[in-house]
Formats: C-alpha cells, sequence, structure tokens
C-alpha cells in the first residue's frame, strides 16, 4: 500500500462522490421544497443516459447529445411532475414512496420497449478518451478527470443559484416555509415544477456523465438510487451543503473500503478470514455509516434550517 | 363497533378460504392451494407490517429483512439436520423478534423519511449478510431439503400446509385485532396521531412503539418461515428492498390500519401479477400505473372502497 | 331414435380410433426471465424456442404443441411457484428453460418430483449433475465450473503466470474462481471479490495496476461486465494486461461495450461459427427472423426443444411412456447446433469446449470467433456423485 496508491484510490473516491453528488442535489432540493420523496429519481437518470445517447447517435457527436439530452430531460422531469407527482406533496412519505416505486416500473418497461431490454451501446468521446498523468506511472483516465471538473462546477454553479440569485432565495424561502412564501404571493406551483424540473435535469445530467462508464440499460437509476439516498440521508435532507459532504463521504468511504478494507483487515486478524469478511463487510459499509451517523445525529450531518 | 365489523369480515373470509382446498379438488384445479397459500403467507407478512405502519404511523421500508431472517431460522437448523417444526418455528419467531428489537431501538429515535432509510439501511446490511453466508449457499441461497415437522400434522400435504397456514394467519389477525384495541393499542395510535399529546399525558410512546415494532417483526419472522416451507427454498433474496416495497404496497392497496386490507391487497396484487405476466412480458408497464392509481384516488385503499366512506380509525 | 343411437355410436367409434393421435397435444412450460433488467437473456430465449417450433413445423414429435411460457423475475419463489402452476394448472409434459441456478435448485425437484421432465437450458448447479441428479432431469446447456475449468486449462497451457482473479461476491463468483482454480496451478497474485451489482470498478481497477500482474481472469455477467470492460479500457489496460473472462464476453453484451471488447478472450462449448448444419442453419434463420446474432443461452433453448421432440417422436407420441423418452433422451439423437454429443450418467453433456476471441469482422460487426478446442469430449467433475446407472 503505497502512497501513491492511497492518492489514486483518493481521487477516485472523490470521482465517485461527484457522481453521487449530481444525483443528490436534485433529490435533496425537491425533498427540501416540495418534501418529496422521488424514488423515481433514478429513473430520470436513466431517461437522461437514454437521450444523450440517442441524440449522440443522431447527432454524431457527445456534446451535441449532451446539450439536447439536458433540456429533454428537463421536459420529461416537468411533465411527471404536472401530470403525477404535483398532487404528492401534501400526502404523506409513505404515499410519496409507493407511487414513485409505481413509476420506477413504468419508466423501466417503457424503456425497454422502446430500446430493448438489452444494453445499448455508449462510448467515451474521442475528446476525452486519453489519459492524465497525475503523478509518474499512474495515468488517470482523461474522462474521469472531467467529471471530477464538471462536479465541481455544478456544485459551485449551484451555491450561486442558490445564495445569490431570487430564484435561490425563493427555493430557500420554500424549503423553511411553504404556506408563507405561498402567502407572499410568490407562485409557488410555479416554484416546484421549476425545481422539479432542475432537479431532473442534473440527474439527467449525472445519467448521462454515466453513459459511458456505466451499462446503459433499464433498471441502471435504481443500482445508484439507494447509494443516493444514504447520501442525502447523511447529509441531512434539504440541504445542498449536506449533499456535497454525503456524497463526498460516501464516495471515499465507499471505494476507500472497496480498496484497503481487506488488507488492513489482514492485519488484524488471519488471511483466509480477511478475505472473507473483508469483501462482506465493504458491502456493508454504506449503510453501517448511515446508521451510525443517524444514531448519533437523527437527522443527519446538515439539518435543514426551519425545520423539525 | 371497529372490533364487531373485523370479527365478521374474518369470519367470512377464513371461511371462504377455508373452502379453497375442497373447492380446488372439485375443479381438479389442485394449483390453486399453493396459489392461496403463497397469498396468505404474503397476507401475513403484511399484515404484520400493517400493525406498525397502519396503526403505529412507522413506514418501516425494511421489512423484507424479518422475512429472510424467518426463513433462515428454518433453512439453518434444517440444514444441520434439525427439521423439528417448533424449533424452527420458535427460532423464526424469536430471532426476528431480536433483530426488530435491535434495529427499532435504534431506528424509532428517527422519524419521518430517516425512519425510513434507517430501516432499509439494516435490511441491506441484512441483505449484504445473507450473500456472504457462504456455509448457506451465499447468493444463491439454498434447498430446504423437507418441510418442517410437526409430529403427526405432515405439511408435505398441500391441504394440511394450507390449513396450518389459514390457522395462523387467522389467530395472528385475531391476536393483532386485539393488540390495536387494547390499552396498549391506543398508546401506538395516540402517538401516531400526536406523540407530544401522548407524552404529555404520561405515556413514553418510545417503549410501546418499541414493542409493537418487535411484535411486528416477530410475526414477520413467522411468515418468513412459512415462506421457506412453499418454497422449500431460501435466498437472500427475500430480504431485497424491492421485496420490503411490494409487502408495503400490499398494505396500501388493501388499506392501511385496518389489519384485513392488507390480507386483501396480498391476495390482489399477487392475482394481479399472475394474471398479468401470463399475458405480457411488459406486465410492469400496467402493474406501475395501477400503483400509482391506488396512491392517488383510492387514498384508503380496496377496504376503503369496499367499505364505504367511513373514517379511517385511529 | 334410431338414427340419433347411430350417429351417437359412428361418432364414439371414429372418436376412439382417432383418440392416440388427436387426444394428444404436447405441452411444454418454459420458465425463464422475461421481465426488469435480466429479460435480455430471457428474450433470446423465447425467440429461440420460437425458431425451434418453426423448424419443426409447429409439431413435437408430429403432435400438436402448447407451449405456456413463465416470468421468473430471477426469483427462486416465483419459479417455484410457476412450476407448480404449471404442472398443476397447464398439466405439461415438460417443463424447460431456467436461467438461474437458484431458480433452478428451487424448480427442478418440484417438477421432477411430480414424475414430470425438467430440461434445463441454461443453469447447471453442481448439485444437479452430482447428488440431486435425477433420471427425469436433463440439460443442454453445461455444468457451471466447465466453463472456467477449460479457460483455466488454458491459461495453464500458455504457462501464464501471476494471475489476478476477479469476480462479484456471491455463490457463482466463487464458483468460477475455484472452478479456474482447479485447473490453473500457477501463481495467482491477487484474488478480489467485489459486490454484487456493483457500477464502479476504478477502486478496484487501480489496486489492479498496483498489483502488476501477466494476465487477469474475470468473471463478470451481464451490466457488470459491460462496465468492468469499459472501465478497463478506459484505464489504458486492455493492450497493456491480456484479459481472459468466461460468461462475461457475448452476443448479448458485445453491442454495447464494441471495441472495449477486442481482443478479449472466453471459454464456451458453442458459438455462432461452429461449422455444422444445425449451427449454421439456426444462426442464418435468427438473424432472419429477430435481426440480430444469437447467443448461446438462445442455442440451449433451441437443443432442449429439440431434444423433447427426439424423445417424443422415438416413443412414437406415446407421452405416458416415460422410460423410453429417457431412454430416448440418453442417446441425444438430435441435430444439435454445438454438434453430436454424449450425455454422461448425470445427464449433461460430455461435449467439447473451445477458446474464442472477440474480432471484428469485415462489415465491421463485433464477434466471437472460435481459436482453439481446449477440452474434447469434456465430462464435468461431479458426474462421479451422481448414483444414477445406466
Amino acid at each position: 500500500m503505497n502512497a501513491a496508491l492511497v492518492l489514486e484510490q483518493t481521487l477516485n473516491g472523490l470521482q465517485y462522490g461527484v457522481m453521487l453528488f449530481l444525483m443528490a442535489a436534485g433529490l435533496t432540493l425537491v425533498f427540501g421544497i416540495m418534501n418529496l420523496v422521488n424514488l423515481a429519481h433514478g429513473s430520470l437518470y436513466m431517461v437522461g443516459a437514454y437521450l444523450a445517447t440517442a441524440f449522440a447517435h443522431w447527432t454524431g457527436s457527445f456534446f451535441l447529445g449532451a446539450v439536447l439530452a439536458l433540456p429533454a430531460t428537463l421536459l420529461v422531469g416537468v411533465g411527471v411532475e404536472v401530470i403525477a407527482l404535483r398532487t404528492l406533496y401534501e400526502r404523506d412519505h409513505l404515499d410519496q414512496v409507493l407511487a414513485t416505486f409505481g413509476l420506477i416500473l413504468f419508466f423501466n418497461e417503457l424503456i425497454a420497449i422502446l430500446w430493448g431490454r438489452a444494453a445499448i451501446y455508449t462510448s467515451v468521446p474521442p475528446l476525452l478518451g486519453g489519459h492524465l498523468r497525475v503523478l509518474p506511472g499512474v495515468p488517470y483516465p482523461t474522462y474521469r478527470a472531467a467529471i471530477i471538473v464538471v462536479g465541481v462546477a455544478v456544485a459551485i454553479l449551484l451555491w450561486v443559484l442558490v445564495t445569490r440569485t431570487r430564484l435561490g432565495m425563493l427555493i430557500r424561502a420554500g424549503a423553511s416555509n411553504r404556506t408563507m412564501v405561498g402567502a407572499l404571493g410568490v407562485n409557488i406551483r410555479l416554484l416546484d415544477t421549476l425545481v422539479f424540473g432542475l432537479g431532473a435535469a442534473l440527474a439527467g445530467l449525472a445519467g448521462l456523465i454515466a453513459g459511458p462508464i456505466y451499462s446503459v440499460q433499464p433498471g441502471m437509476g435504481e443500482e445508484i438510487l439507494i447509494q443516493v439516498f444514504v447520501v442525502i440521508v447523511i447529509g441531512g435532507i434539504g440541504s445542498i451543503r449536506g449533499a456535497v459532504v454525503g456524497a463526498v463521504v460516501v464516495g471515499m468511504v465507499d471505494t476507500l473500503g472497496r480498496a484497503f478494507l481487506k488488507p488492513v483487515l489482514s492485519t488484524v486478524v488471519s488471511a483466509p478470514a480477511a478475505d472473507k469478511a473483508g469483501p462482506a463487510l465493504a458491502s456493508m459499509l454504506i449503510y453501517l455509516l448511515m446508521a451510525a451517523v443517524l444514531f448519533f445525529r437523527p437527522e443527519g450531518l446538515f439539518p435543514a434550517r426551519g425545520r423539525s | 363497533m371497529a372490533r364487531g365489523r373485523r370479527a365478521l369480515v374474518l369470519g367470512v373470509g377464513g371461511l371462504a378460504l377455508a373452502l379453497v382446498p375442497p373447492l380446488a379438488a372439485a375443479l381438479n384445479q389442485p394449483f390453486y392451494v399453493d396459489l392461496f397459500r403463497r397469498m396468505m403467507i404474503f397476507a401475513l407478512a403484511a399484515a404484520s407490517l400493517d400493525l406498525i405502519l397502519g396503526y403505529g404511523g412507522m413506514v418501516s421500508f425494511g421489512h423484507a429483512a424479518y422475512l429472510g431472517i424467518g426463513a433462515y431460522a428454518v433453512g439453518i437448523p434444517a440444514f444441520h439436520g434439525v427439521d423439528n417444526g417448533f424449533v424452527q418455528w420458535g427460532l423464526a419467531i424469536v430471532a426476528s423478534g431480536l433483530a426488530a428489537l435491535v434495529i427499532g431501538a435504534i431506528s424509532i429515535r428517527t422519524s419521518g423519511v430517516y425512519f425510513i432509510m434507517i430501516t432499509l439501511a439494516f435490511a441491506q446490511m441484512l441483505y449484504y449478510l445473507g450473500i456472504s453466508l457462504e456455509t448457506y449457499g451465499g447468493d444463491n441461497g439454498m434447498r430446504l431439503a423437507r418441510r418442517s415437522l410437526f409430529g403427526p400434522v405432515d405439511l408435505t400435504n398441500p391441504a394440511v400446509f394450507y390449513y396450518v397456514v389459514l390457522v395462523i394467519l387467522v389467530l395472528c389477525l385475531v391476536v393483532g385485532g386485539h393488540v390495536v384495541d387494547s390499552r396498549f393499542g391506543m398508546v401506538i395510535r395516540a402517538a401516531r396521531s400526536n406523540e407530544p399529546r401522548a407524552r404529555a399525558i404520561g405515556f413514553s410512546p418510545f417503549r410501546y412503539k418499541l414493542a409493537a415494532f418487535t411484535i411486528a417483526g416477530s410475526m414477520g419472522g413467522l411468515a418468513g418461515a412459512l415462506l421457506a416451507n412453499q418454497t422449500e427454498y431460501l435466498t437472500p433474496d427475500f430480504m431485497h428492498w424491492t421485496r420490503s416495497g411490494e409487502i408495503m404496497f400490499m398494505v396500501i392497496l388493501g388499506g392501511m390500519g385496518t389489519l384485513i386490507g392488507p390480507v386483501v391487497g396480498a391476495i390482489v396484487l399477487l392475482l394481479l401479477e399472475d394474471v398479468l405476466s401470463a399475458l405480457t412480458a411488459h406486465w410492469q408497464i400496467v402493474l406501475g400505473p395501477i400503483l400509482i392509481t391506488v396512491v392517488l384516488f383510492a387514498r384508503r385503499g380496496l377496504h376503503g372502497l369496499l367499505a364505504g366512506a367511513r373514517p379511517r380509525d385511529g | 331414435m334410431h338414427t340419433i343411437t347411430r350417429a351417437v355410436l359412428v361418432g364414439l367409434l371414429s372418436a376412439l380410433a382417432a383418440a392416440p393421435a388427436a387426444a394428444e397435444t404436447v405441452k411444454i412450460g418454459f420458465i425463464t426471465t422475461l421481465s426488469g433488467p435480466q429479460g435480455a437473456i430471457g428474450e433470446h430465449m423465447k425467440s429461440s424456442v420460437e425458431l425451434a417450433l418453426d423448424h419443426l413445423g409447429r409439431k413435437i414429435g408430429g403432435l400438436d404443441v402448447e407451449i405456456v411460457y413463465g416470468d421468473d423475475q430471477v426469483k427462486p419463489d416465483v419459479g417455484k411457484q410457476l412450476a407448480d402452476e404449471m404442472l398443476k394448472k397447464h398439466r405439461v409434459h415438460f417443463v424447460a428453460g431456467v436461467i438461474w441456478s437458484n431458480v433452478m435448485l428451487a424448480v427442478a425437484p418440484t417438477v421432477t418430483g411430480a414424475g414430470t421432465f425438467m430440461i434445463g437450458t441454461n443453469a447447471g448447479p453442481h448439485e444437479l449433475a452430482g447428488k440431486m441428479c435425477h433420471e427425469l432431469f436433463f440439460t443442454t446447456s453445461w455444468q457451471n465450473d466447465q466453463t472456467p475449468e477449460a479457460m483455466g486449462k488454458y491459461m495453464q497451457d500458455q504457462n501464464l503466470t501471476d494471475v489476478y482473479a476477479m469476480a462479484p461476491n456471491y455463490a457463482a463468483g466463487k464458483d468460477m474462481i475455484s472452478g479456474f482454480k482447479r485447473y490453473f496451478k500457477n501463481k495467482v497474485v491477487g484474488e478480489v471479490f467485489t459486490k454484487l451489482g456493483q457500477q464502479d470498478y476504478q477502486a478496484e481497477i487501480s489496486q489492479l495496476r498496483a498489483a502488476n500482474p501477466k494476465a487477469v481472469f474475470v468473471f463478470y455477467p451481464g451490466g457488470m461486465g459491460i462496465q468492468f470492460l469499459k472501465q478497463y479500457e478506459q484505464a489504458g489496460l486492455r493492450g497493456q494486461i491480456p484479459l481472459y473472462s468466461v460468461y462475461t464476453v457475448d452476443e448479448i453484451s458485445l453491442p454495447a461495450v464494441k471495441g472495449a471488447a477486442l481482443g478479449q478472450f472466453e471459454t464456451r462449448y458453442w458459438s455462432p461459427d461452429l461449422k455444422n448444419e444445425a449451427n449454421q442453419k439456426y444462426v442464418a434463420d435468427f438473424r432472419k427472423k429477430y435481426g440480430k446474432a444469437p447467443v448461446f443461452y438462445g442455442a440451449q433453448s433451441y437443443d432442449g426443444i429439440m431434444l423433447i421432440d427426439s424423445a417424443v417422436r422415438a416413443v412414437k407420441g406415446d407421452l405416458t411412456n416415460k422410460k423410453g423418452m429417457i431412454a430416448a433422451m440418453r442417446q441425444a439423437d438430435y441435430k444439435s447446433t454445438r454438434g453430436p454429443y454424449k450425455y454422461n450418467v448425470n445427464h449433461f453433456p460430455i461435449q467439447n469446449f473451445y477458446l474464442l476471441k472477440a474480432v471484428q469482422a469485415a462489415d465491421g460487426e463485433f464477434a466471437m470467433q472460435i481459436q482453439k478446442t481446449v477440452f474434447e469430449n469434456y465430462k464435468d467433475s461431479y458426474a462421479a456423485e451422481c448414483p444414477m446407472k445406466w
């Protein structure tokens, strides 16, 4: 276990955290403003990946495909919000969990009908295909480095949006007291739709970024969704800051756990025992982390202000 | 009133279910004995979840964990040659109750969506634990060489096993009904509608909620023991989060906080799955919108539709 | 009155005379996964069953055929319920299909226990090849361990060393690695089990690079394989460290990974380019009917239907003659897509295993191509545990 490897794995953890953040940001915003638990957020991620692939195929350019896929996913998100989810805001979480679980089934089958059940082909754009030398002897895929850059940029943009703009002010106000914002004459319905669309676009962005490195197939959203929920619960639901911290923590813990838990364990217990326990424990690590965080802080690390 | 009506529904429903084996035999369609037995097992799981979800307002998204623990409590002794049903099922009830006690003790401190997620997290941990149990088949799970032995009561006879499941289901519903109508149940329901008030009049809801959570876990474990016997096979997949979602949907579909509703929900959902999947491979595109529609428009589930516009008790 | 009696009598007589032929319809229940992400495999199997029936003129052994498909949702308890439904409601004569070992272990004993034939067309868990073998259970696929054993043999024959092995952390993953090591005796520098269903392998790939192996052996079925191959290529390891795999690259995943799989080695008992008449007909007609390349899951399912047809034909349509059908199936007297083969005592095929390589054909399409035969007439390692004698 040398220093270069530790550094490389830290970079991997950061990159994974960035992916999680892009998903978590939309989910936590929607939760914060509309008080909606949206399991179908993973479906929007899948829709983003499929649309980007389809548009890239159509235009012949990954970047054009991405540019078209973002507003398209936003539109899909707005459509879902207006047709199905709008009536759910006032309901309890249970109804929301179930209705959005139904949406997952619907979207997975719809995609299967449109594109088939087998995974479809996606590739890294040639421009981002090479490697960067971050350290001597450690080539790092350019595409993964680009993911980190995009993620950090989105985090900064979101921060500016939420803290420096009028829309952001409304979002913050809506998160702490929805009724009051409505009473002050703000069109809260429009705000809801905007926020949901923004969240959908962010999920779509995560999906289109994921396309070239993951498998684009029906059901791809659920694999990441549960981990994203872990992120926002650890971070504190409704808090962008919480989503950033939660995503990086989960990304790091998961990656470093997978990489180093077994060697570290084998210094404590026998090697065969470490072989057995290591992978099992690494799979459970983020859930253990979440249970531990909630044990000490039942509302996550950064509970959103003004909510009980 | 609620108690009287529930007893009536229970009597009529139990009688109707009791007629399934002779009817199936008369129509020469023994398959329906297996199908309805599986439905009743899931009905038991759904009713156990309803105890905490419908009455206690505790949205546990990890209820399938107890199903898995119950199944392993049958499978692991059987693997080591212990086929005695009293030992296996007893272990299922105790082990899943203990697991629920621990999970509940940590989870009940949280509320709302945090509660949903922490119960999910525990179920996921148990799921991955099941996968890593290599001796017991890991992810593949393991076959149950024979069904649990109960002396002269022979579970390999489909009809006998059917009636055993039916009796257990009815008993659990009766006991569950008494629990929710008791002083204990009142506290749980009071805590659901207004926790500070319950605390103010001198009850500590935490202990009551935890007790309810444990009872529900035990009942879920018993359902798991039955499911292992039904399938004669058990896998960590019994604990997957989508299973928890399915059980939850059975409760909502049937009508939560009714105990009888979830039984109806389980039967209808499994029937729908069976019928739709025979029609088209794309059956989930039909099931999904049905789910959404029920949540949006039939807020009190099938029980609400059938029982008319009565206010939900509790 | 008189005429009526006569009409009834005539009707009865003609009905009796026609009974053996007209009254019988062969009923087959086919269990596979049709919904959800894994449904892609099930679609190939179902398509191949339909193609087999087309080739047989929609008859099995000369009798009319009715086929019932069941979607197991990758759940053993659902599979078991489907088997019960097929046996008790549809009263099928044969149950066939089943992709997953755990579903198979729940389904096969249910079917054979009811005195009905179970024709496995994919999963080959060692239990069914060994202690739990049954005279009514046949498979047209393989025993799970055989494919990694073949890869272990090949890599040992090449005298490769310092091999890094990776698989998901579940039962099949462990079996694949242990099957591989049964024949590969050189040094293994790392053995890594990843989370089942994991998406991102960058952390493991970094560890792999640091271990500096001379070759890598992996088992990543389905979506996991697609992600692993993409990420392996993006890490710049393709071309640097040769990658050998089992059940990772096939005709379902190739269109999704394309160039990222180029040069990949696999072992398998079948490939679309196997040169025999039955296979060429199957591959050509599959392409014509469905517009894509078939995959081994499909070839096995096609064979399963052909095997059933050969058995029903041998007993001249007398479906009550199970002894006769068992004897007929043991001959494997049909045109298999893998070429002629024999059955071992445990009703698993004794067959060749080949080394395959992912190549790009002249038309730009990516395909698997046979390089050499690794095992000839290979028997699985569990047949000795099977008490059946014939």
